[in-house]
């Protein structure tokens, strides 16, 4: 048997329904640009034009604040090495791409999280679709998001967006859902409104698992944003992608080491930081 | 208030869990099936209750007799099948959500058997909780947090955290909680189960202090048949979902209502609940003593006298009897004698309570048990 037909059939529908929402809803796509693009521009020009030093100090005093010198003097170097290997202007547009996907991400993630914790309906309607998002492989992703926004930057944080997205929402709902019960129970028994519970007991109470969500979105929308440099988000993965088409093998590992570099600071500077602000600690 | 309404009121409570509650209802009221029949789990059964104002009411039963959640019914933690419950005049059970926070905020506390304490915020913070969710202002929270926290012993921890104090601190922050609301009634979960026995029973004698001038109804949910006889002023045993027996703690302890309630209440220490006028010979041998002044009661005695009240335990006298230092003159509130305590009468009742379970042979240990109980309530007696 030949299911050629069927699968085209599949393909061209779901063309048709692309084409469709492309066609009818041009503005939506065209507003998620612009608030995208407000986001990141400043953001890139503010780290790419600001000294290399000032941002190395004020990282390295970030640490300090934070209560630890082992992350200054960590930060310190990374971000020295980075500037060294003549890698800083690509490293800081990553950033500002990573940044500014996660936040997106976290501002659409923790309170989709906390409808889903909240909703059992919800939650049955979500966790196929977070399944789905999931499994995806990141570079599908790609191929909607340049079909929908061109190439380029914005493309490139959206897929950025979707790729780093169910694992906040889902460590947010997993956090909200292993509250005691008797603690809600305290609450609700002295008078407490299903809000007061969810900001006074739940949240507090589920702020770790929401900060692993965090840690973990930050991580994601870095190795998501290298990937997208395929589709022209610019930063550190074009250095990659051009060393690969040039067979530079040296620059490409220089490039690699400066993403491991973010990775790394990006991870304890998270984590120091949610350990700080821990209320329940 | 000298005509005591009841505070809480159970009519024909009913909670059934999974399958279809309504049909279940329905069959168990027409007495079609059993509570064991059929889809669905009975967790309380026709429960009808009636609890004084400012009296302790304890809930015993094993765990999964549906004590905890007729507790959570009371204030609607959980939500009963059928049912009424009506607490100082006003039904629980048909109140809309904005109603039912307001009866829980200005009517009922409760302390919890793990505390439930928030383990992110301060002593003072857990305790104001209640009054900041009511909108209280932060001075006038802390103001009366602070002394909710006085009064349970606890000032000056104000701005600890939970996790640096001890278990029995911890549950009297609970309390302390449940106080500052001002609530007229007060709903206790195994308050005390998950402490020391010697914390236990500090924490048990501070209920007991703290009752004593603050006269809350307080329905207090016990497996611990000693903790039930110590605390309560009534007890109801509840088996399966349904009330087995319901009274006084002697009443149970001296008549239990079928075997589960005997052996539920043999391990309870009987001079704990055995009070002067139980055990008390009703006439002093000169019969034309009834009814006249104390002074004509002791001038016939060789030996001093000591005036106890009907409620009095005898426990702290035992060790005076067998010495028979001196005689032990019961007198009513308004000071009329009604009777004498001696060895003879104490006998009597401990008698008329071990042949409840002296008859058989297979009940020769539990009696051996009770005297060394006796044995022990009378060395603690000495000292």
């Amino acid at each position: 048997m030949d299911f050629s037909e069927f699968a085209g059939t599949v393909a061209t529908s779901i063309d048709d329904f692309t084409t469709y929402l492309s066609a009818h809803f041009g503005l939506v796509f065209d507003s998620i640009s612009t608030v995208i693009l407000g986001i990141q521009q400043p953001l890139a020009t503010l780290m790419t034009s600001a000294p290399a030093l000032l941002i190395i100090t004020t990282v390295m005093v970030g640490g300090v604040l934070l209560g630890r010198l082992s992350l200054a003097i960590l930060s310190g170097c990374g971000l020295a090495f980075i500037f060294v290997m003549n890698l800083w202007a690509p490293a800081m547009v990553t950033l500002s791409l990573v940044l500014t996907a996660a936040v997106v991400a976290l501002a659409i993630g923790i309170p989709i999280g906390i409808l889903i914790a909240e909703s059992k309906r919800l939650n049955a309607v979500a966790e196929p679709i977070l399944d789905f998002m999931q499994t995806m492989p990141p570079f599908v992703l790609l191929v909607p998001a340049v079909f929908f926004f061109g190439v380029g930057t914005v493309p490139g944080i959206v897929a950025t967006i979707f790729f780093a997205m169910p694992l906040p929402i889902r460590l947010t709902a997993h956090g909200l859902k292993m509250v005691e019960p008797e603690m809600v129970e305290a609450g609700e028994a002295f008078g407490a409104s299903r809000l007061a519970v969810l900001f006074l007991i739940k949240l507090p109470l589920a702020f770790r698992s929401i900060m692993a969500g965090v840690n973990q979105c930050v991580m994601m929308s870095l190795s998501m944003v290298i990937i997208a440099s395929m589709i022209g988000a610019g930063g550190l993965g074009d250095e990659i992608i051009r060393s690969i088409s040039r067979l530079q093998v040296g620059r490409g590992v220089e490039a690699g080491l400066a993403v491991v570099v973010l990775a790394i600071l990006i991870d304890r500077i998270t984590r120091r930081i949610s350990e700080k602000v821990d209320p329940t600690a | 208030m000298s005509t005591r309404k009841p505070a809480i009121e159970i009519k024909a409570l009913y909670k059934i869990y999974g399958g279809n509650p309504k049909v279940k209802l329905d069959r168990l009221r027409s007495g079609a099936c059993g509570p064991d029949k059929g889809s669905g789990f009975v967790a309380l059964n026709n429960i009808n209750m009636t609890i004084e104002t400012g009296k302790i009411f304890v809930v015993m039963g094993l765990s999964g007799s549906g004590k905890s959640t007729l507790l959570r019914c009371i204030n609607r933690l959980i939500d009963p099948t059928a049912g009424q419950i009506v607490v100082n005049g006003q039904d629980v059970t048909i109140a809309g959500k904005k109603e039912l926070r307001q009866i829980r905020s200005s009517m009922i506390g409760m302390v919890f058997q793990h505390f439930a304490l928030l383990p992110h915020m301060s002593v003072i913070d857990n305790v104001a909780f209640g009054l900041r969710v009511a909108g209280v202002g932060r001075k006038e929270r802390r103001e009366r947090a602070g002394k909710a926290l006085e009064l349970v012993g606890l000032s000056g921890w104000d701005n600890r955290k939970p996790s640096n104090l001890s278990g029995g601190m911890r549950q009297r922050v609970g309390l302390a909680r449940a106080l500052v609301m001002d609530t007229p009634v007060l709903l206790m979960d195994e308050p005390f189960s998950a402490l020391d026995p010697l914390i236990r029973e500090e924490m048990q004698q501070e209920l007991l202090r703290l009752q004593s001038t603050l006269n809350k109804t307080i329905v207090f949910v016990t497996h611990d048949p000693n903790e039930a006889a110590m605390i309560g002023d009534r007890i109801a045993i509840l088996l399966k979902g349904e009330v087995v027996q319901e009274g006084q703690p002697i009443d149970i302890v001296l008549s239990p209502a079928s075997d589960y309630v005997r052996d539920f209440v043999r391990g309870i220490d009987v001079f704990k609940v055995l009070s002067a006028g139980q055990v008390m010979d009703a006439v002093c041998p000169p019969m034309e003593l009834a009814n006249k002044p104390i002074s004509e009661w002791t001038k016939h005695l060789s030996k001093d006298f000591v005036k106890l009240a009907p409620d009095d335990l005898i426990a702290p006298y035992l060790d005076e009897l067998a010495k028979e230092q001196r005689a032990l003159i019961v007198v009513q509130n308004d000071g009329t004698p009604v009777g004498t305590v001696t060895p003879k009468s104490v006998l009597r009742a401990l008698a008329a309570h071990s042949s409840l379970s002296g008859s058989t042979p297979k009940m020769e240990k539990p009696k051996a048990a009770d005297t060394t109980r006796a044995n022990a309530a009378a060395e603690r007696a000495t000292q």
